[in-house]
């Protein structure tokens, strides 16, 4: 009985209701831009603060300056040490986070509306005038470093490395964005200051808000928070030229189970394309366990815990790439199995039913995203940093809904490249 | 509410405990004694269906260690009524996502879909609680997929093989001691009896807890529980959760783990500690605060001592998971900076200890720390399935629904002279276990 009860509810599947997320742009005085939806039964407020750039702004012969300079922001600034920051932030029960990675710096921040003008000065004080003392930088250093030296003996941080070398060589994405334990030990003071006025400026700066703030109020607030900001920042480094040739490149590690990593070229998020292509992901290897991947390697030869694929959007360049982990003696099978749905997807595409299965999981999702005042702000953020217009929540299903099997079939003809699929295996593989 | 009012006075709060995170939960129990936690979120069109069972790891046979989790992954094969893959495959086609987890305690299945598709989770979730329908093939295949996972989890990390010892030298005779994915020389030979027994004892809807979480109301679960749950009966010989507990520890028990793929030795201590117990939650609570107090981010004792002052150290920290449902461990860690020797690191620890066994609680400290647990209840209440794990990982471990919800104010109650009394209690070095994850150079040395 239930079977059929399923069936049914399967074929009718229709997007579920949305709540209607409110989307205001705001422009404050000073004139920074800020999207907000506002949303008072909880009575506080969360930021998500975007500069567009990160750890791929580094200074030639300072690499790692940016991630390290965003780990010295709540270290120091004005009269306040590292321990009277963290007093302070603690008394206000406000929540920041500082980030880095190769597109961006940013800031996550959850602050109360009871001291809300008290938290985000705090908040001001660590973007606009971070003191960065010695005494926090060498020690923060000596963290980094830490996490360097582990990187160098973690399969995956291995195997991530060498993919990025080989993908794109000696642009900024080829290396670690942390630096090398040689680069770090030798950043400066002025480095530090001069990473800070390189990342986080105006013009490079993405704002979303959520919570219990009115636009009216936002934007007196983002002044104070950000104006002191200079206007100009670091020169953007070109795109990565990204041409993946194929074949399988073994890191001899000491390790029972081989990490492998797979890439080749992808696709522009712009391209008409896009949407055909982020279906037939769905299909090959992005849709969790209902992916064909899945299935082959784990659920029909349980060859590993997992096996995935993903596209890769970056500002600077874009692959397609995944991921999956077997014991040394059965990783060049999973290799051959993930060749060989590679090749028979590029060369015959997907089925109807896997289409429409692909399909409603993309729509039925999306909606699930929108469940939290720091979710729907990261979202906002993004769509900006990917210049995507204010009402695209509304409009994106509509371009899932309308990729068609054809379209699918064309494009894993067209996208995927089996020849060139490129390996990276970490371990003691046998067979490779 | 006059309790609350005093509480927050007494605490000197300039702000007032919230109230409404809990005005979001209704509780009620099925005539077949399955218990069900509704948490109200109305912001979006979301719900989190979760089923989790009152039995984990530790209550396998001995013999049979990752049964539990073996079984987990079993349960997303063939029933009576669906195909094997077709349960997710379905949560899927309705734009869900659904996936289990097992600990010691409880081992927990959940989905997360459009909160129109609530009943069609119910129809599935409670119809493998009892149908599974299992074949010998198919089970020595996902054997191999959770040998994987242990490769991935365990073998592939030193950190995780050294925890793994830590946890069997801790433990001499209760099953906290044994590895929740199992040890890999019984892995290896579990079969479909061993899940299916485990099964049969196990599960059952006087041995499980419903919570559902997110845009639904209380009467809507209510109907459609006793419609798909309510219908399966209670298993009247389910066994009582009584483990065996640990022996006295009289002697302080070390060990030096070495690994070539260890880039970062560190120190690590443990001691064993009460965990919270229905209508005895203050020891719990004094020993959560002691951890924050001593171990809780930058201006803690340990971070300030050790990285800041004494700057010996890369990383100090200590934490406490009072929520389990036997006894549980309180926690140290040190990695040491560049030149500072294992056993410096370790003696340098032992010594802020010492010290704050001397000066005591800084009462400024204490405030900030419980204006961060009072404001994490706003902050929690943007996050429905964090308040839904709150109340799963609970009630799962022995607590009732009126002690977890006595928690928040319970905390705000301690006074430095509990704290003191738990660490009096607690840091007895011939109940512990001390721990050096070393590399093979180390060891040459």
């Amino acid at each position: 009985m239930i079977r059929a009860f399923i069936t049914c509810v399967t074929l009718f599947v229709a997007v579920p209701a949305w709540a209607e997320i409110n989307i205001k742009e705001v422009t404050s005085p000073g004139g920074i831009n800020a999207w907000l939806v506002e949303e008072p039964s909880i009575p506080f407020v969360a930021l998500e603060i975007r500069f567009k750039g990160g750890t791929s702004l580094d200074a030639e012969g300072a690499r790692g300056a940016t991630n390290l300079m965003v780990g010295l922001l709540e270290e120091g600034t004005g009269d306040m040490d590292a321990q009277a920051f963290a007093k302070a932030s603690e008394e206000l029960a406000a929540q920041f986070g500082y980030d880095s990675h190769a597109d961006a710096v940013s800031i996550s921040a959850r602050v109360l509306t009871e001291n809300r003008d008290d938290a985000l000065a705090l908040l001001r004080k660590s973007l606009v005038a971070p003191s960065f003392p010695q005494d926090a930088l060498d020690r923060v250093r000596e963290q980094v470093l830490s996490g360097l030296r582990s990187d160098l003996k973690d399969p995956d941080k291995i195997a991530g490395a060498r993919m990025a070398e080989i993908i794109y060589g000696d642009h900024p994405y080829g290396s670690a964005g942390e630096g090398t334990i040689e680069s770090v030990t030798h950043l400066t003071r002025e480095d530090m200051i001069a990473a800070h006025k390189g990342a986080m400026a105006k013009d490079r700066l993405f704002v979303g808000v959520v919570g219990d703030i009115t636009a009216e109020e936002l934007g007196p607030v983002l002044d104070a928070l950000l104006g002191d900001l200079p206007e100009t920042g670091a020169p953007m480094p070109g795109p990565a030229k990204v041409d993946i040739m194929g074949g399988v490149d073994v890191v001899d590690f000491d390790t029972p189970q081989s990490v492998a990593m797979f890439a080749q070229n992808g696709i522009d998020r712009d391209d008409e394309d896009f949407f055909a292509a982020y279906v037939l992901n769905t299909i090959l290897g992005g849709g969790g366990f209902e992916s064909r991947l899945m299935e082959e390697v784990r659920v029909k030869r349980g060859l590993s815990y997992g096996v995935y694929s993903y596209i890769v959007l970056r500002d600077l360049a874009n692959v397609y790439m995944g991921s999956v982990s077997s014991a040394n003696d059965r990783v060049a099978q999973a290799i051959e199995v993930i060749q060989d749905e590679w090749a028979l997807m590029a060369a015959e595409g997907p089925t109807e039913d896997e289409v429409a299965k692909a399909k409603a999981l993309l729509t039925g999702a999306y909606p699930l995203r929108f469940d939290g005042n720091g979710a729907i702000a990261t979202i906002m953020v993004s769509m900006q940093m990917d210049n995507m217009p204010i009402d695209y929540i509304t409009t994106r299903n509509d371009k899932v809904d309308a990729v068609t099997v054809e379209d699918v079939k064309r494009v894993a003809g067209e996208l995927l490249t089996p020849e060139k699929l490129q390996f990276v295996v970490v371990g003691k593989p046998e067979g490779l | 509410m006059l309790r609350r009012f005093v509480c927050a006075l007494a605490t000197g709060a300039a702000m007032a405990l919230p109230a409404q995170a809990e005005d979001q939960v209704t509780d009620f129990m099925l005539e077949n004694g399955m218990q069900v936690v509704v948490v109200e979120d109305h912001r979006a069109p979301v719900v989190m269906h979760m089923v989790w069972y009152k039995a984990g790891s530790a209550d396998e046979k001995p013999g049979v260690s990752g049964v539990a989790h073996f079984l987990e992954h079993l349960l997303f094969k063939a029933t009576d009524k669906l195909e094997s893959g077709e349960f997710s495959a379905t949560v899927a086609a309705n734009g869900g996502r659904d996936n289990a987890f097992t600990s010691y305690d409880v081992t927990a299945y959940h989905q997360r879909v459009a909160a129109d598709r609530l009943e069609l989770m119910m129809s599935m979730e409670s119809d493998r609680m009892v149908n599974i329908r299992l074949g010998e093939e198919e089970i020595l295949t996902e054997r191999d997929v959770i040998i994987e996972e242990r490769n991935q989890r365990v073998e592939n990390n030193p950190g995780a093989l050294f925890r793994e010892q830590l946890n069997a030298a801790q433990y001499l005779n209760h099953r906290y001691g044994i590895p929740i994915i199992g040890w890999r020389h019984e892995m290896e030979a579990l079969g479909l009896e061993d899940a299916l027994d485990y099964y049969g004892t196990y599960y059952a809807p006087n041995n499980a807890i419903l919570i559902v979480a997110g845009d639904v109301e209380p009467e809507e679960v209510k109907a459609l529980a006793e419609q798909y749950y309510g219908v399966i009966p209670a298993n009247p010989d389910l066994p009582e959760r009584a483990r065996p507990s640990e022996p006295p520890q009289t002697s302080a028990r070390r060990m030096e783990f070495y690994d070539a793929r260890v880039a970062q030795p560190y120190v690590t201590r443990s001691y064993l500690a009460p965990e919270r117990n229905p209508g005895d939650q203050r020891g719990a609570a004094a020993l959560t605060l002691l951890a924050e107090l001593l171990g809780g981010g930058q201006t803690s004792v340990l971070s300030q001592k050790l990285q800041f002052e004494d700057k010996n150290s890369i990383y100090a920290t200590a934490w406490y998971r009072g929520t389990s449902l036997d006894a549980t461990t309180f926690n140290l860690l040190t990695v040491p900076a560049p030149g500072i020797g294992m056993q410096e690191a370790e003696d340098a620890m032992d010594a802020v200890v010492a010290e704050f066994m001397e000066t005591g609680v800084d009462e400024a400290h204490l405030e900030r720390i419980k204006m961060q647990l009072r404001a994490s209840q706003i902050y929690e209440r943007d996050n429905v399935d964090s308040v839904a794990n709150r109340y799963g990982r609970g009630l799962t471990s022995g607590l009732t629904i009126a002690d977890i919800q006595a928690w928040p104010e319970i905390l705000q109650s301690i006074t430095p002279e509990e704290i003191m009394a738990a660490a009096e209690m607690i840091f007895d070095r011939k109940k512990s276990v001390t721990g050096w994850l070393l590399t093979e150079e180390e060891a040459a040395q």
